[in-house]
């Protein structure tokens, strides 16, 4: 059929006969993989100063900014809790700065709604930066210049990260929609 | 390109109430983590629990990266080793020649010191470790740095008790979970140790500054009497550390004392042992405000968190 009218298939994801959408991995992917994200940092040994991205956030903003309105607004109170879990900071801190975040990317983007790969890094790098900026300001220790100074290489990782991340996010969304077998 | 167009309300009052309501409830979210927040920096104990339960969940997954990093690091020193062996070969052997020398001294000044302890009635001053234990992860991507070691309330850990590596001081538990518990490491902005220098007991106190060195204070203000490649050990005053442990090195010197590098890198540790509080008399004492004048049944009403080891002297010292 498709080959025969090409209009009729107008992409990889949409259903075919026994060939669906599962439910399941389209509403779940997102949300794992950022948990995933929040998790990793906290089983790596930095003892001297921050080495690694806040990788749960730099995920929350590809999820956000690669596929808008897929996650819903308030989705910094879940998962922002199960970051702080994990990442050292006092809870409660991701909590805020997440949903900040998130009302922050939504203003901005309405309005300024035109998007393409730089403006999407730009935005994610500032929401990067002002996150370890502030989360450094309500980690619990009196904040120093010396503090800022070793988050330095943590920003310029996580910024120059945040590409290939966005990579892997186009990944699992063509992973979380593609069609799976369904017997029945 | 644009965002998708069904993200626009267009004239949908329904779709411009599911947008408001969306704006509401993330500043509502916001406003609950800032009032957990909150409460978190003014009562850090009251939400530990939380963090302790799912550090427990997950302290499988960072004991076998534990494992994978030591097996790592052993690989890479490995293959390095290749590239410098003759080099090390000839400086080991130096130094062996003279750690020989050194040791024979040591035994000597070691029986010196049975003996004068046999002699004022001392008991061996050997501790034994709490437990040992790995270190199974940290706060890798927060600025402040804490580590987490796979051994709990159920191993007799508590709160206060130092962690040191065969080579130094590593922290201090801060927060203890059912089998995993909390480190402050010492380059922690928070952590404060007090130290002496190795040659003439010069007292200090070491604190992290966030960025991985120590900042050395002097305690008595004066002439600076530091100089760059001082060794300081941990001094035994505060309670906590047991006295004469490594804990950094002085790398640069500075008015008020100076900077210093930690000797003991957790990171390079492959197990921690985590040993009883040195003296739980002087840390409950400690805790007394300044107010109230120090008595008995106000120490014997702390909590007593481990038993004294042998060789601390009298609690009456400390009054």
């Amino acid at each position: 059929m498709a080959r025969l009218s090409p209009i009729s298939r107008p992409d990889r994801y949409a259903q075919r006969i026994n060939r669906e959408q599962s439910p399941w991995r389209a509403l779940t992917v997102p949300y794992v993989s950022i948990m995933l994200a929040s998790f990793i940092p906290a089983v790596f040994l930095a003892s001297v100063m921050p080495i690694f991205p806040p990788l749960g956030f730099v995920m929350l903003v590809a999820w956000r900014v690669m596929r808008p309105g897929l996650l819903p607004m308030w989705v910094g109170v879940p998962l922002g809790a199960f970051d702080d879990l994990f990442s050292g900071q006092p809870f409660g801190s991701a909590i805020l700065l997440w949903s900040i975040t998130m009302i922050v990317l939504e203003a901005m983007e309405g309005r300024f709604p035109w998007r393409g790969f730089w403006q999407d890094w730009f935005a994610a790098s500032l929401a990067i930066i002002s996150y370890v900026l502030f989360a450094i300001v309500v980690s619990g220790a009196t904040t120093t210049p010396f503090h800022v100074f070793a988050a330095v290489p943590q920003i310029i990782f996580s910024v120059l990260f945040y590409p290939v991340l966005a990579r892997m996010v186009a990944q699992l969304d063509r992973f979380r929609l593609a069609r799976t077998r369904r017997v029945g | 390109m644009a965002s998708p167009s069904s993200r626009r309300t267009g004239f949908s009052k329904k779709a411009q109430y599911s947008v408001f309501t969306g704006y509401v409830f993330a500043g509502l979210g916001a406003l609950l983590g800032l009032a957990l927040l909150i409460l978190s920096l003014w009562q850090p104990s009251s939400l530990a629990p939380l963090r302790g339960a799912a550090q427990d969940v997950t302290a499988p997954a960072g004991t076998a990266t534990a494992v994978v990093r030591k097996n790592s690091t052993n690989w890479w020193d490995y293959l390095s080793g290749y590239f410098e062996a003759a080099d090390q070969n000839a400086a080991l052997r130096k130094e062996v020649e003279l750690a020989r020398v050194k040791l024979a001294e040591a035994e000597a000044l070691e029986q010196e010191n049975e003996r004068l302890r046999a002699l004022v009635a001392l008991a061996g001053s050997e501790i034994e470790p709490v437990a040992v234990a790995r270190l199974i992860g940290s706060s890798a991507s927060s600025s402040r740095r804490f580590a987490v070691v796979n051994a709990g309330r159920e191993d007799g850990i508590e709160v206060g008790m130092p962690v040191r590596s065969p080579r130094g001081v590593v922290g201090r538990i801060l927060e203890v979970a059912r089998n995993s518990s909390r480190v402050l490491l010492l380059t922690d902005s928070e952590s404060i140790v007090p130290v002496r220098r190795t040659s003439d007991s010069t007292v200090a106190f070491a604190e992290g500054r966030g960025d991985g060195l120590l900042r050395i204070r002097l305690i008595n203000l004066g002439v600076n009497p530091f100089e760059k490649g001082d060794v300081f050990v941990t001094s035994g005053a505060g309670g906590y550390y047991r006295p004469g442990v490594a804990v950094a090195v002085m790398s640069e010197v500075l008015p008020d004392g100076g900077l210093a590098q930690l000797i003991a890198n957790p990171a390079e540790a492959d197990t921690v042992s985590v040993e009883p509080i040195y003296e739980p008399e002087a840390v409950a004492a400690s805790q007394i405000p300044l107010e109230q004048p120090l008595s008995d049944e106000l120490l014997s009403d702390e909590p007593q968190v481990a038993p004294p080891p042998g060789g601390a002297p009298d609690a009456s010292e400390n009054e």
